[in-house]
Formats: structure tokens, C-alpha cells, sequence
């Protein structure tokens, strides 16, 4: 499958593939020097790139097609992973995937939204966008982690909640409402992950947590930048402006308060390298997990809803 | 003409709603049946049409008037406003959209908070405002919220709160987003103290909104004709590629589908909310 390149990759793909073709040519030539040149050339380039993204080229990074998504993640962290399916109401909602699995020596119940890699895919998952149904069998499921004590974590990834007209007749904004309220007193831990796109109340219907993480390259807004330039500027073309606006980036977001913590992603982003993404987070969620499950179930409702209680400024 | 009748669009667009709004003047039209009446006359009729019933979009000051006890309303926050955390600008500064707003709306944010009496009942009673940035939920109306429900729980009110919101507020971002959970987080005190939240909803209440505290209440009441939804039809259409039925997503569509408890005419409201306290609380 050919790879996806970004347009501001493109420097970097270019520099790789004369690297590879000089390297392939070296053979009786003395022109090492020139390939380590070259080496430290493509090393600077990538910091340069990468350690200046602007908020656009995170969103990119965002939505890149050979990100890991969340059953990338179950299959690379979690051990006995059992999906679960369905509302027990209307149907199995195939946006948003769920199930009892082993996360080192914890338990778990594991939910997130689903992209599809292709065409074929996407149309299985819905391009990752849910129905009601996905957030009420995501809700059935923290229920049921919740009878038998066990930590949620979720996984957001998502463009939106399905604006379909089946969507509204099956009460999306009450399913979303739902969650949050069921979410905010739900008595076990939950650990929110931010692993792609983080779009509105799409995201939010499973993002309401102890912790919220959330991937060096992901966004999280009321809106996606497309969207919002379509409204406030009236034309598609200002989704650079918008995502600057917008501050829908991890480190805009950690300042805030609406996220805990960032995780940090390799060198050109998650797609990079999965399995050294999956290992940092598997880490990062054990060292979480380890903390949250000490805390008793009161005390832990009551400082979640403190937590979301004491976001927003204004003046008075 | 009608906008229920246009022939070419069968939907509404947000832009069309406009004509909801009370123009000025001494006379009204009636949008839906073109019947010309009074202003004194529509006021009296609780600015629905005498002829058709049609409900003309109002805002929190007279919602007051009509569901609360003459001079009974006592506000909270009143001039709460919003500190612009995101430092936004699109076309404009977001800073000067405030200041303008507040200049020509006299209101500091699209809600008021404060307590009431409803037939002497004392009650928390929050009134969303669609004149203010499109009803726009962003801290600010987060905060009052929140704030409100922390009276309710600690003198033991019941909750009203009148939805008329277009959403959450871009132009704060991801804080606007995370005003849906607060309030809905803040909610679960209310539920635990078993008082009772009324939400009314009237034309238009729309994405976050509707999808945190609008669609929470015990009991969901919704004025005739309202469109209620999460996503606007605009965007249905949109992805749908076809026209959407008509009366999709209004109040009557979202009783027959049991997202409404039921539909209350304005001049029916304070009765009806009158009686479902009586027994709740």
C-alpha cells in the first residue's frame, strides 16, 4: 500500500530517498562522508519540521491514515481482549468498539471510537462517527465495569457523532447528554486517551474522566477547523486560521485544564512507529491506573466533578 | 410567505430563522399565517399569534414575566462576562463581538440565573438567550449554570432552565465543550438530592446544547414547532444528500420519537409547570 506523505513531510521523504539511493550507489564509492552529511542533514530537517508544527499540520498528523486507532492499540497493549457488541436497545454500533481485556496486571474495560484504514473499511465503521447506539452501548458496557469494579479507559478518535437524519430520530444529543451525566458519577476510574481526532460532543460522549491524555499530535475542539471556517468565515479555505483559533492543540490544551497530560508520540508522529507508540502509552496507562485505582470510588466521583466544575474563565 | 411552505428548500436554514425574531415596530406579521397584529396584542397573547399559535421567539426577560411571580426574580452573576481565554479572532475579534453584543442586547451573556417564585413556589430558574451570539453556550453560561445548580442543591430548589441555544460557542473552543460536561457533571448533585429539573426547550435548541443539559431534565418540555436537535438540518442535508421531511426535528417529531415529554403552549406553561411540582416536590 503506498504511503501517505503529508505535504510538509514531502522535504523529508525527499531528502530520505536520495539518502537510500546514494547508499545503494556507495558500494566501491568513497562517498561517506557525503551520506553522513546527508544523514545530519535529514536528522535537522525532521527536528526543524516537527518541533515547529503549526496547529493545521498537528490536525494532519491527526487524521493520518496510518495512525494506530483503538484496536491497533488493544491488539499492541492489551492481553485477552474480549469484544463486546451492541446496545442491548437498537443494534452494534461498529464506530465505537468495546471489551473486557488485561492491561499489565490490570483489568479493564477498553472503549473507543473505530476508523476504518480504507475505503471498504470506513464504510464498515462509518468513517469512526457514532450513532446513538455506539455511545449507549459504550454506556452499557461502563455500567457493567462498574458492577464488577473495573476501570474504564477510553479511547477518543473521532470526526463527529453521525449528523445522519436515522442519528437524530434515535436521539443523538440524548444519548451523548446521557453519557455525560451516567460518566460524571460513574463509581470505578476512568482514564480518558486522546489518540486522533477529538471532534465536539462526538468525543466528549466518551471523554468525561479522572484523567484526561492526550497524544503529542491529536486535536480536541468544539469544532473541527473546516467547520468552524465555514461558519465564521463563510468559506472552507480558512482552516489554517481556524485550527490557530481554535488552540486545539495538546500543549494548548494542557494549560487550560482540559487535559491532565501529554503524551509524547516518535519523531514524525504515531504512524511512525506503532509499536514504540503502543509501548509508551502502555506504560503511561499502567502508571496512571496504578494511581487511580487507589482512590476510593466517593472521593474519586467528587474530585471528577470538581474537576470538570472548575473548567472555563470568566470575569466577573 | 410561509417558511413552511417554501416550495423550493424544503428545510429551514439557520438564516431563515431570523424571522423568528420580534421586529420593530408597532405592528406584527405573523411568519407562519401572515395575520398583522399589535404589538399589545401579541404581548398580551404571550407573543404567540392570535390567529395560528405561532410561537414568536422571545428572550429571558420575558420568560420571566410569564413563568415567575410579578417581581419575584432575583438574579445571580448578573454581570458575569466572558474573558475571552482563547484571545480569538476570525473575521473579527471575538473581544469587540462581545462588547458589541453586550451594547446592543443590554444582556452580558446568553443566559440569566437567579431564583423565583412560581405560584409561590421558590425555584432556581436559568433563561437562555438566542439575541446573545446565537444562544451561544461558552464559560460563561457554563459557569451561571453550574452556579445556579449549587443554589438549587443548597437551598433545595427544584431547576427550570429555558433552552434556546445554537450549540456550544466556537470562539472558546475546547472550553465551550467542556461546559457540556460541567453542567451535566453538576447535574448528578441535583439527581442525588432528588429535586426535580425541568427543562423547557424552544425554537431553536441545537448541538451541545441540547446534547448536555437540554435533554437531562426529569422532564423535558417543549414549546410547539421548536427544532430541537443536535445536528442542524443544514448540515443533515448535507450529508444525507436529500431533503429532510417536513416537520423533522421539531417538537412534535421529537415526542412521537420519546425524546419530549410533551408539548406545552406558552400560555400553558407556568400551569403546567406549576403542576408537575406540585406532585414532585
Amino acid at each position: 500500500m503506498a504511503k501517505t506523505i503529508l505535504d510538509f513531510e514531502k522535504p523529508i521523504v525527499e531528502l530520505e530517498d536520495k539518502l537510500n539511493e546514494m547508499r545503494k550507489m556507495s558500494d566501491g564509492l568513497n562517498i561517506d562522508s557525503e551520506i553522513k552529511l546527508i544523514e545530519e542533514k535529514v536528522k535537522n530537517l525532521k527536528e526543524d519540521i516537527y518541533k515547529n508544527l503549526t496547529r493545521w499540520q498537528r490536525v494532519q498528523l491527526a487524521r493520518h491514515p496510518d495512525r494506530p486507532y483503538t484496536l491497533d492499540y488493544i491488539y499492541m497493549i492489551t492481553e485477552n481482549f474480549t469484544e463486546l457488541h451492541g446496545d442491548r436497545y437498537f443494534k452494534d454500533d461498529k464506530a465505537i468498539v468495546g471489551g473486557l481485556a488485561k492491561i499489565g496486571n490490570h483489568k479493564v474495560m477498553i472503549i473507543g471510537h473505530q476508523k476504518g484504514r480504507d475505503t471498504k473499511s470506513n464504510v464498515y465503521r462509518n468513517f469512526g462517527m457514532p450513532n446513538p447506539e455506539g455511545y449507549r452501548k459504550a454506556l452499557r458496557l461502563m455500567k457493567m465495569a462498574e458492577k464488577f469494579h473495573i476501570p474504564v479507559v477510553t479511547m477518543l478518535d473521532t470526526p463527529g457523532a453521525f449528523p445522519g437524519l436515522e442519528a437524530e430520530e434515535r436521539g443523538q444529543a440524548e444519548a451523548i447528554a446521557r453519557n455525560l451525566f451516567e460518566m460524571s458519577k460513574l463509581k470505578v476510574p476512568i482514564l480518558v486517551i486522546i489518540i486522533g481526532e477529538g471532534a465536539s460532543g462526538g468525543a466528549l460522549g466518551i471523554g468525561v474522566g479522572d484523567r484526561i491524555l492526550m497524544l503529542e499530535n491529536c486535536w480536541y475542539s468544539v469544532i473541527s477547523p473546516e467547520s468552524c471556517s465555514s461558519i465564521l468565515w463563510r468559506s472552507w479555505e480558512y482552516k489554517e486560521q481556524a485550527a490557530e483559533a481554535l488552540k486545539l492543540t495538546a500543549p494548548d490544551l494542557l494549560p487550560l485544564k482540559v487535559i491532565d497530560r501529554i503524551v509524547p508520540e516518535p519523531l514524525g508522529g504515531a504512524h511512525k512507529n506503532h509499536s514504540e507508540m503502543g509501548e509508551v502509552l502502555k506504560n503511561v496507562i499502567i502508571e496512571e491506573l496504578n494511581t487511580l485505582s487507589k482512590i476510593k470510588a466517593d472521593k474519586l466521583v467528587q474530585s471528577r466533578i470538581d474537576k470538570f466544575s472548575a473548567i472555563g474563565e470568566v470575569v466577573e | 410567505m410561509s417558511w413552511f411552505k417554501r416550495k423550493k428548500e424544503n428545510i429551514v436554514t439557520e438564516d431563515s430563522d431570523r424571522s423568528h425574531d420580534l421586529p420593530d415596530g408597532l405592528w406584527e406579521k405573523c411568519p407562519s399565517c401572515d395575520e398583522i397584529m399589535h404589538k399589545k396584542q401579541l404581548e398580551t397573547n404571550l407573543w404567540t399569534c392570535v390567529k395560528c399559535s405561532f410561537h414568536f421567539r422571545i428572550g429571558s426577560e420575558q420568560y420571566i414575566k410569564i413563568l415567575l411571580d410579578e417581581d419575584s426574580f432575583k438574579e445571580i452573576d448578573k454581570k458575569m462576562r466572558s474573558a475571552d481565554p482563547l484571545k480569538f479572532e476570525d473575521t473579527k475579534k471575538y473581544s469587540d463581538r462581545i462588547n458589541a453584543t453586550i451594547k446592543k442586547t443590554g444582556l452580558y451573556d446568553a443566559i440569566k440565573t437567579g431564583t423565583g417564585k412560581l405560584n409561590s413556589k421558590p425555584v432556581a430558574f436559568g433563561c437562555m438567550d438566542f439575541g446573545f451570539i446565537g444562544g451561544s453556550m461558552g464559560s460563561v453560561v457554563g459557569e451561571k449554570i453550574s452556579r445556579l445548580i449549587d443554589k438549587a442543591c443548597k437551598n433545595n430548589l427544584p431547576l427550570i432552565l429555558i433552552s434556546q441555544s445554537g450549540g456550544a460557542r466556537m470562539m472558546e473552543g475546547a472550553l465551550s465543550l467542556m461546559q457540556m460536561a460541567k453542567t451535566s457533571a453538576k447535574l448528578t448533585n441535583l439527581a442525588a438530592k432528588s429535586l426535580p429539573y425541568i427543562s423547557i426547550v424552544t425554537d431553536p435548541t441545537t448541538g451541545g446544547t441540547t446534547a448536555s443539559y437540554a435533554m437531562l431534565g426529569d422532564l423535558i418540555i417543549a414549546e410547539p414547532k421548536a427544532l430541537i436537535g443536535f445536528a442542524g438540518p443544514r448540515v443533515i442535508k448535507q450529508t444525507i444528500g436529500r431533503d429532510l421531511p417536513e416537520g423533522f426535528q421539531k417538537s412534535e417529531f421529537l415526542v412521537e420519537k420519546g425524546f419530549v415529554d410533551f408539548i406545552s403552549h406558552r400560555k400553558e406553561l407556568k400551569n403546567n409547570i406549576n403542576n408537575v411540582l406540585s406532585i414532585l416536590t
